[in-house]
């Protein structure tokens, strides 16, 4: 191998590693806050993708039908405990459009916009609305009730979330891949290198999410509650904070960093119902770095396995994924031997 | 009808002779194809083929029964055991997958009903003994590449492909034959239908600078290689795709990126464009009509073509096998299965088969077309 070739491989995986940092972020930040180990951060990906896509052919989303289907059967649940506590009629009133009101504006907004073929930016907007949306629902149907569960009935839980959104991932999209067009139709050359506009778009906006998502934590009360939520459970309820707000909150962020990694992916490879879990899981290997708690770690961990990925791919492309993921084996030892056995969650 | 089936199930029970019984004279076949999983993408265009199939065959009444394998095999055995115990059909059409094909084809010998194969499925010689390919075998479908690359001067090829059976299929079955005729494999890479990018293998595959490389894939998932491929600054003029590829979301998806490459195919997709003197001409125009009058312009496939043979099939050994036994009985499954081993040179419309007992794949060697993507569309390559 000589020096460009190595050049254009770092590149790639790099590129590759800026997309599976965001969604490590995202599932460092989803267990930190409730525990939950999020299987299903990839669907966000593809639904992210793949709604853009039918927003291209001038189609309306089947995931705005899932949006309203879930915020009905949310409004219903928050409905039921309303009545049981006794709530006033106004404030049940108020609990429900709170839950119902963005949803449908979304929604219907789309379903106006999609025979439209608004400009790609616009589509972008209403896709990341869309999807964003699906993740407090996703957490207050699957996830709010068993917010004190163990580790291990989450992690259950996740498995059937993710198998719910796949199988509807291919109602509403079909089997066959799309790939998007390009936010930044352009070429840039630096010797053997070549430089596309997607590729420095996918660099601009991981590290604005990144440098955002580090001032959200650090100076937004709402940031800080989050934090909180993630030291102590107990502790922060005591100091004020809603628990369950904070599991929605950082639920939408995941959808949200999801569905924009959807975007930033969909231009410069083939998206399926089924793809975001690969993606999703490349991911969630590069959080196991950061040992489902550090940011930087995780984000480290992602571009390693975006290199070592784009590597594997020239040395032994027939054994990249087990290249990938059996790197998670000497991380985990490597971890328990520096931090011994954590028996907290064991009871 | 489910009574007499009750009180015939009874009959049988008590140990009773099994008289055929003339209500179960239906014609009855039993589908098992993944309309959902990751190989949905043929399973559902397939289902719009059968769809379409006519209401009876020889004067007899057809009756269908659609089952789903979500693209496991283990469901796909369930469904068969079902569909022969139970539902006591006399041919058993599926499924698009082909580990799962492998699976119900034991299924099949064990209860002695003939399948037919909606997958190119390689099998050991006698597990194959009930069991028929609707697709071409890879064998095959690699004889028009080779062929063209005979007529370039193609000395040297790399293989890009699929780390799975597909994948496998192709690269031993057009090594011996690009080996006969002189032309070298310098290298053979692989990637996954889910994988992000293939830039490692290109680069890879331009370091040893073949004069073609055959991309294997299947739909729109072949056209991320290729734009890999061309992204990397290889010529599109010598790409060739496989018969997976050969449907409209290559096209689609891989826009300007793969025009001008080459794709081998069975001559259904582009019946009209075929000389009038090809078997297949009629019956592919016939099945494009059909297919895109219910789906729409361009939807024709060649998954909706398979499932339009198994009907052209069924018409020409049903009468064969009538003769022997009625619908329903393990007379007729026997004689439906020496039927498609003696019936000779039948043209569907993908390709010319030929089943004997010993070849159940049987297409012969003038079923192949090579196709080139001309401004966005199908050409076929003389």
């Amino acid at each position: 191998m000589d020096l460009s070739t190595a050049g254009i491989l770092l590149l790639d995986g790099v590129t590759n590693g800026a997309v599976y940092a965001l969604l490590a972020l995202a599932t460092v930040l989803v267990f930190a806050v409730t525990r939950v180990i999020f299987i299903p951060q990839g669907e966000f990906v593809a639904y992210g993708a793949l709604t853009l896509a039918l927003l291209q052919l001038g189609k309306v989303p089947g995931t705005i039908w899932l949006l309203l289907a879930l915020a009905a059967l949310a409004a219903l649940l928050d409905l039921a405990d309303a009545v049981r506590r006794g709530l006033p009629a106004s404030a049940i009133v108020r609990g429900l459009a709170r839950t119902l009101a963005a949803p449908i504006v979304v929604s219907a907004l789309t379903w106006w916009a999609a025979p439209l073929k608004l400009h790609l930016l616009a589509q972008s907007a209403l896709t990341l609305a869309v999807v964003t949306l699906l993740g407090p629902l996703v957490y207050r149907l699957a996830y709010q009730r068993l917010a004190d569960a163990t580790v291990l009935v989450l992690l259950i839980v996740s498995v059937g979330v993710h198998f719910a959104l796949t199988g509807l991932g291919l109602v509403f999209f079909g089997a066959e891949g799309f790939r998007n067009p390009s936010f930044w139709d352009v070429r840039f050359a630096a010797g053997p290198l070549s430089l596309s506009g997607q590729t420095i778009f996918i660099f601009i906006a991981s590290i604005a999410l990144i440098v955002a998502l580090w001032l959200f934590f650090g100076r937004t009360l709402r940031g800080k509650a989050l934090r909180a939520t993630a030291v102590n459970r107990l502790g922060a309820r005591l100091m004020g904070i809603s628990t369950s707000g904070a599991g929605r909150l950082s639920f939408g962020l995941a959808a949200f960093i999801g569905a924009l990694s959807g975007l930033l992916i969909g231009p410069t490879t083939t998206i399926f119902y089924d793809s975001g879990f690969l993606i999703g899981l490349k991911g969630f290997v590069a959080a196991i770095f950061g040992g489902l708690a550090s940011y930087p770690a995780a984000a480290l961990g992602a571009l390693l396995v975006g290199v070592l990925e784009s590597f594997s791919s020239f040395y032994a492309s027939a054994f990249k994924e087990v290249i990938v993921f059996t790197l998670i084996i000497p991380v985990l030892l490597w971890r328990s031997f520096q931090h011994g056995h954590d028996d907290e969650e064991e009871q | 009808m489910k009574k007499i089936r009750i009180l015939a199930a009874a009959i049988a029970a008590v140990g009773a002779a099994l008289a055929p019984l003339p209500a179960l004279a239906d014609l009855t076949i039993g589908v098992s194809i993944s309309l959902t999983g990751p190989t949905s993408a043929l399973g559902i265009p397939t289902q719009k083929g059968i769809a379409l199939w006519p209401k009876e065959i020889a004067g007899e009444k057809l009756n269908v029964i659609l089952l789903d394998d979500a693209t496991d095999p283990t469901k796909g055995v369930q469904n068969t055991r079902k569909l022969i115990t139970e539902d006591k059909v006399d041919v058993i059409v599926g499924s698009v997958t082909t580990p799962v094909a492998i699976a119900m084809a034991d299924v099949c010998v064990e209860g002695k009903t003939p399948q037919l194969m909606l997958s190119p499925a390689n099998l050991p010689p006698g597990k194959d003994a009930w069991s028929f390919r609707m697709p071409q075998s890879t064998a095959v479908m690699a004889i028009p590449i080779v062929e063209h690359w005979k007529k370039l001067g193609v000395k040297t090829y790399g293989f890009l492909g699929y780390s799975d059976g597909y994948g496998e299929a192709w690269l031993t079955d057009i090594k011996p034959l690009a080996d006969k005729a002189g032309i070298k494999l310098v290298d053979t890479e692989r990637f996954a239908r889910s994988d992000t990018s293939v830039t490692g293998q290109a680069l890879k595959l331009m370091s040893a600078n073949p004069d073609a490389i055959l991309v294997v894939a299947s739909g729109s998932g072949a056209a991320m290689p290729h734009k890999g491929l061309v992204e990397r600054g290889y010529p599109k003029g010598k790409i060739y795709q496989t018969h997976g590829a050969a449907t409209m979301d290559l096209i689609r998806v891989g826009g300007a990126d793969v025009e001008g490459s080459f794709v081998s195919s069975g001559p259904a997709v582009v019946a009209e464009q075929l000389p009038a003197t090809n078997a297949s001409k009629a019956l592919g125009v016939q099945y494009k009509t059909a297919f895109e009058a219910a789906n729409g312009k361009g939807s024709a496939n060649q998954f909706g073509a398979h499932a339009f043979d198994v009907i052209v099939v069924l018409q020409k050994a049903v009468p064969i096998a009538l003769k022997k036994g009625k619908p329903g009985t393990p007379e007729f499954r026997a004689a439906l299965k020496d039927a498609f081993e003696t019936m000779g040179r039948t043209p569907v419309s993908q390709g010319v088969l030929s089943w004997t007992p010993a070849d159940h794949f049987g297409y012969t060697p003038e079923t192949g077309v090579l196709l080139k993507v001309a401004n966005g569309d199908w050409q076929v390559v003389n």
